[in-house]
């Protein structure tokens, strides 16, 4: 992270600070969430706790990262190129995964939610099983997007 | 990209990876605060076993690849202000962070005896003050060091 603002006007630090704490907590409660589920081999409990740290901690950290991408975005003034001049590559990468990332989560949480209600009848885990492996897919996604954001290829 | 790029790639994937670790742990205390399932608490400190590794992965690739970006990119110095903040933040999150792990290794132990005696726990028996006190202090730090980051005071 050293460099991330190497030099950079000191109103965009805030944004910035929003769009790396909150990708940092989507990434932690993407590899909570999907590890707890993991390990939780057809346990209730587990698997409850599984859904909700992606429900209470990756959900809002992406809200969080997501608001502050587009704040610095805006920022930056990459919303304001010349027509005919396109984003970077490593930035449409970020949107890429960002936007495919948020509807995949959606999905695993609605699965997920369906999963958890159908605990208490003894089925459900299935969806769980889902849910897991879509949290280890956007996880991946966003590693991805992570190089991209930092390595700035291109 | 060039190998600084690349440095600087993995310096930021490490700091993922222990941002990461901090949210496990904080959920398996939490989780754990209550809980009387002595198998339960086994499993959930096999999951902290995990994040013990990813945590130590995050620990020294944030300082080793960041001492190396200090010296190889031109306008940053290892005595910069902020570096040593950074040095300092770094050093205090570790040992407060290694001493909650130790806390909660005592738990672990502790549960693992009480499944050899065949005993049931009592509530609050799986909970580590000292633990949790730690944790939050290494969080803390961790959080300091994010925003010494990002402002980069006196840079």
């Amino acid at each position: 992270m050293s460099l991330l603002a190497a030099h950079r006007p000191t109103d965009w630090n805030f944004p910035l600070f929003l769009h790396v704490f909150g990708a940092m907590i989507l990434v932690g409660g993407l590899f909570t969430g999907a590890t707890i589920l993991t390990f939780a081999r057809g346990d209730v409990r587990f698997l409850r706790l599984g859904y909700w740290t992606l429900l209470a901690v990756a959900l809002p950290g992406y809200v969080v990262m997501r608001i502050g991408a587009q704040w610095i975005y805006s920022r930056e003034g990459w919303d304001d190129l010349p027509s005919g001049v396109d984003d970077p590559t490593w930035l449409v990468t970020g949107f890429i995964v960002a936007d495919a990332g948020a509807l995949l989560v959606l999905i695993a949480l609605i699965l997920g939610g369906i999963g958890v209600r159908r605990l208490k009848g003894g089925s459900g885990t299935g969806l769980l099983k889902a849910t897991m492996v879509i949290a280890w897919l956007v996880l991946a996604a966003a590693l991805v997007a992570v190089w991209a954001m930092s390595g700035k290829p291109g | 990209m060039s190998l600084t790029d690349w440095i600087l790639v993995l310096h930021v994937l490490s700091a993922f990876a222990l941002v990461a670790s901090m949210v496990l742990f904080w959920t398996l205390v939490v989780a754990t605060r209550k809980l009387t399932d002595v198998d339960a608490r086994i499993t959930y400190g096999r999951v902290g076993d995990l994040g013990g590794r990813i945590i130590g992965v995050g620990f020294f690739g944030t300082i080793i690849f960041g001492i190396w970006l200090a010296f190889a990119k031109d306008g940053y110095a290892i005595w910069d202000a902020w570096i040593i903040a950074a040095i300092i933040l770094w050093a205090i999150g570790g040992a407060t962070g290694g001493r909650a792990g130790a806390e909660y290794q005592k738990v672990l132990e502790h549960a693992q005896e009480l499944k050899a005696a065949g005993r049931p726990a009592q509530p609050g028996e799986f909970r580590s003050s000292s633990g949790e006190l730690m944790l939050a202090i290494s969080s803390l730090a961790i959080l300091l060091l994010l925003i010494d980051m990002i402002w980069k005071p006196g840079a």
